[in-house]
């Protein structure tokens, strides 16, 4: 009973959704308040019904109602409940179900802390998002529906994937989605400023947060989701230019792109055609993403079994979205150009900000063309091939390069016009304290090579600038959050670069042969494999490794490392053990036993990382960063709607 | 002008750059049949996929040795390291990695990290390839 009743939430919200998406943007067309003032209500009603369904598919899953083939596919009895509540996305269906679900949580959001935008506005961007809302209903409904019954019912589910039983799965996937979707929220901003023809700095304003909002939690998500495979595959890597990690890496450059340029469409007037293309780009790449991911199109652990009507069905809405937009983005565009006038020097902080979309653009287009291309050449029956990492990594690391040397120098740049003279005294500590550390720090740590020393001089160029801004800044006066959020990020970027280049620089990875009572050296550590014995967990049992870690001859950790089969699955699964610290990570995985051995020998995979926690530290950092960013005071302000744009001519006087 | 002719010629430098990148880490998937044929690029990293021959694994040292088929050819592989936990004999199976002299296949990377209902579309299209050319031939799809 209860997932028919959240089915039929689900047909009702698609219903309102379509309604959502006609009247209030007819209304706001032809000046109509009675169809404009349903836009809110709309929205609300819309997103109780989707979290309805989504609170009824969660239940089938806690009470085990295997006659939902969905649960049926992706549950069992013997799952703990944690990973229950995560397998409700899971799977396919779920995982759209979630993507919808994250829409209705911005457009409640929306609807409700934008109380200061003008109704017919309002109406623009909650009917946009209505639209989007509709499309994927429509195919949740026809072509995914995680309702369907099982006939006859199972005695038990099939069990989640094991490789998804872990807590990443409850934390990653909503948050990665968060990011994704909470793009349509800037994406329905540019549509309804495209519609009715208006861009000033208070559009830009009203903009910004939202996009910031997004972009926090599509790093997080990325971040989650990178900690995850480096501890769960048992590989140890953090990045591995899969097509799927690249499908939220472009949105994610996209929409750092897009908050710069919003920066300046806000301050400045200017970059307005520019931004809403970014903001149209930004949530093109996430439909894009969602379609490489959930049309099974790629090899990945993220696609689920294929069928290619679902493939075709997002390419459609894909193709509208895109299409549509950029049409009407072609009409308008010459409208948005004759409100913004450009009016700054070569060296200012526009052109900085300039040269930052400019290089992640770039970025996103190399990306672009490494994930697609082979998919292209897939479609068209000329072979098979993929793209290696180092094509990424060959070309992403010039692009960023100069951007972290900028990212430096920029926030101190005054608009419209600066005088680099007087900056270069200002700069003259931090470019020696940089280069000397930088240069002078690899040897600290081993072998010094010119791409580590390059990695660590421009982290700490850029920690050293924040710090010289942070000193200057405060000594003047209490600077706003936004002003806070920014340097917080900036520094955020920095610990990652650290992180990167010192994995990249120093990291030790051994496969070695093991019996137990074996010792293995790497990297001032000893690693000694006492035993190896059995263990029972709740749907698997496990061989768990026992290694002794000492340093000086000292005993100094004792760590699990783990081989699980499921009982679901005839696979085993590795979970690596790591102690994590802050200068460097020591992991342990089991591979397999070797054939043959008489003294019951495994292959055992060893690796120490140094730094590596500083990745995702400096993620964090940056998601920290936005989240002051957006709680900056001028985006709360109720007066916004009505004056105009005052940051604009307070800039300009 | 000076600034527009310095963009454009970087634009340009970067372009090429990228694309010498992009073309010297293409990646082809070659079957095991097309191995068999000679087709196989000889001093360029490739991928062959298809099925862990049964039986044909010795793991006894940490070098690894096995058989990849797509049932018509096959191709000993040999890897030094560990192998994913989704390598099975008899499932589906995706290699990276060279050719040596004697037609041993050496390979740098083996994945197999799928659901173990999923099988790789590189390894599934070698199965197809080798069906389609072994069996009956395939019917003409469209009249002239």
């Amino acid at each position: 009973m209860i997932p028919e009743l959240g089915h039929l939430a689900l047909i009702f919200a698609c219903v309102v959704a379509i309604v959502l998406g006609t009247l209030p943007l007819l209304g706001a067309h032809r000046q109509r308040q009675d169809w404009i003032a349903l836009a809110r209500p709309c929205a609300l009603v819309f997103a109780l019904l989707v979290l309805a369904s989504f609170a009824a598919l969660s239940w089938a899953f806690l009470r085990d109602d295997f006659s939902v083939l969905y649960v049926a596919q992706n549950s069992n009895s013997l799952l703990p409940s944690m990973y229950r509540f995560g397998a409700v996305w899971g799977g396919h269906e779920g995982s759209l179900l979630l993507w919808v679900a994250m829409l209705a949580l911005w457009m409640l959001a929306v609807s409700v802390f934008s109380g200061q935008l003008p109704e017919a506005f309002m109406a623009r961007v909650l009917g946009v998002l209505g639209l989007v809302a509709a499309g994927f209903l429509i195919f949740v409904l026809f072509a995914s529906n995680p309702f369907e019954r099982l006939l006859p019912v199972p005695d038990n589910g099939r069990d989640l994937n094991p490789m998804l039983q872990d807590p990443g799965l409850v934390f990653h996937p909503p948050m990665l989605y968060m990011g994704y979707v909470g793009f349509s929220v800037a994406f329905a901003f540019a549509v309804a400023a495209l519609l009715g023809g208006r861009f000033d700095a208070s559009w830009a304003r009203w903009t910004r947060p939202w996009t910031i909002a997004a972009w926090v939690s599509l790093t997080l998500g990325i971040a989650m989701g990178s900690r995850w495979a480096y501890y769960v595959l048992g590989w140890g890597g953090w990045w591995f230019w899969d097509p799927v990690e690249n499908a939220s890496f472009m949105p994610w450059l996209a929409g750092t792109a897009l908050m710069h340029s919003l920066a300046v469409a806000e301050k400045r007037g200017t970059f307005r055609a520019w931004t809403v293309l970014l903001a149209i780009t930004a949530f093109s790449l996430s439909l894009l993403g969602t379609f490489l991911v959930r049309s099974g199109v790629l090899s990945s652990v993220h696609a689920f079994a294929t069928d290619p009507r679902r493939g075709l069905f997002i390419l459609a809405l894909l193709i509208f979205v895109v299409g549509g937009s950029l049409t009407l983005f072609a009409f308008r565009a010459g409208q948005i150009k004759k409100q913004g006038k450009v009016d700054f020097a070569l060296v200012s902080r526009e052109s900085f900000l300039l040269t930052n979309n400019v290089l992640l653009v770039v970025a996103t287009a190399t990306v672009l063309l490494g994930t697609l291309y082979p998919l292209a050449i897939d479609a068209l029956s000329l072979g098979k091939l993929s793209v290696g990492p180092p094509y990424f990594n060959t070309v992403f690391v010039p692009v960023m390069m100069p951007l972290l040397l900028l990212m430096g120098i920029g926030p101190m740049v005054s608009w419209r016009q600066a005088d680099l003279a007087a900056l270069v005294p200002r700069l003259r500590w931090a470019a020696l304290l940089s280069l000397v550390g930088g240069m002078s720090a690899p040897l600290l740590f081993g072998d010094w090579s010119p791409l580590t020393a390059l990695g660590l001089v421009l982290a700490m160029w850029i920690i050293a600038g924040a710090g010289f801004q942070i000193w200057d800044r405060s000594r003047a006066g209490r600077p706003a959050l936004g002003w806070w959020g920014m340097q917080i990020a900036h520094i955020g970027v920095a610990v990652f670069v650290v992180g990167v280049t010192m994995v990249k620089g120093f990291e030790t990875e051994k496969d070695v042969r093991m019996a137990p009572g074996d010792t293995v050296s790497i990297a001032d550590h000893s690693f000694r494999l006492v035993g190896v014995r059995e263990r029972t967990g709740p749907n698997f049992t496990a061989v768990v490794g026992d290694v002794d870690v000492l340093r000086d001859g000292k005993v100094i950790d004792v760590l699990h490392p783990e081989k699980r089969v499921y009982f679901s699955s005839s696979n085993p699964m590795t979970d690596a053990a790591i102690r994590t610290g802050w200068m460097r990570d020591l992991y342990v995985s089991l591979g397999e036993p070797l054939d043959g051995s008489l003294d019951g020998a495994w292959s055992v995979r060893i690796y120490d990382k140094p730094f590596v926690s500083w990745i995702w530290i400096g993620c964090c950092l940056m998601g920290l960063g936005g989240l002051f960013a957006m709680s900056d005071r001028r985006y709360r302000s109720r007066r916004g709607a009505k004056d105009g744009s005052p940051v604009l001519e307070g800039a300009l006087t | 002008m000076g600034w527009i002719a310095v963009g454009v010629l970087s634009l340009g430098v970067a372009t090429a750059f990228t694309l010498k990148a992009f073309n010297s880490n293409l990646v082809f998937f070659i079957t095991p049949t097309q191995v068999a044929a000679g087709e196989a690029p000889q001093a360029r990293v490739f991928r062959v996929g298809g099925l862990v021959k049964s039986g044909s694994v010795d793991r006894s040292e940490m070098t690894v040795r096995f058989v990849i088929t797509d049932t018509a050819k096959e191709v000993p592989v040999q890897y030094q390291g560990i192998l994913p936990d989704l390598f099975r004999e008899g499932k589906g199976v995706v290699a990276q990695g060279k050719l040596d002299g004697q037609g041993r296949f050496i390979a740098s990377e083996v994945l197999a990290k799928h659901d173990e209902n999923y099988m790789p579309p590189e390894a599934s299209h070698a199965l197809a390839q080798a069906r389609n050319q072994a069996g009956t031939p395939p019917q003409p799809e469209r009249t002239p």
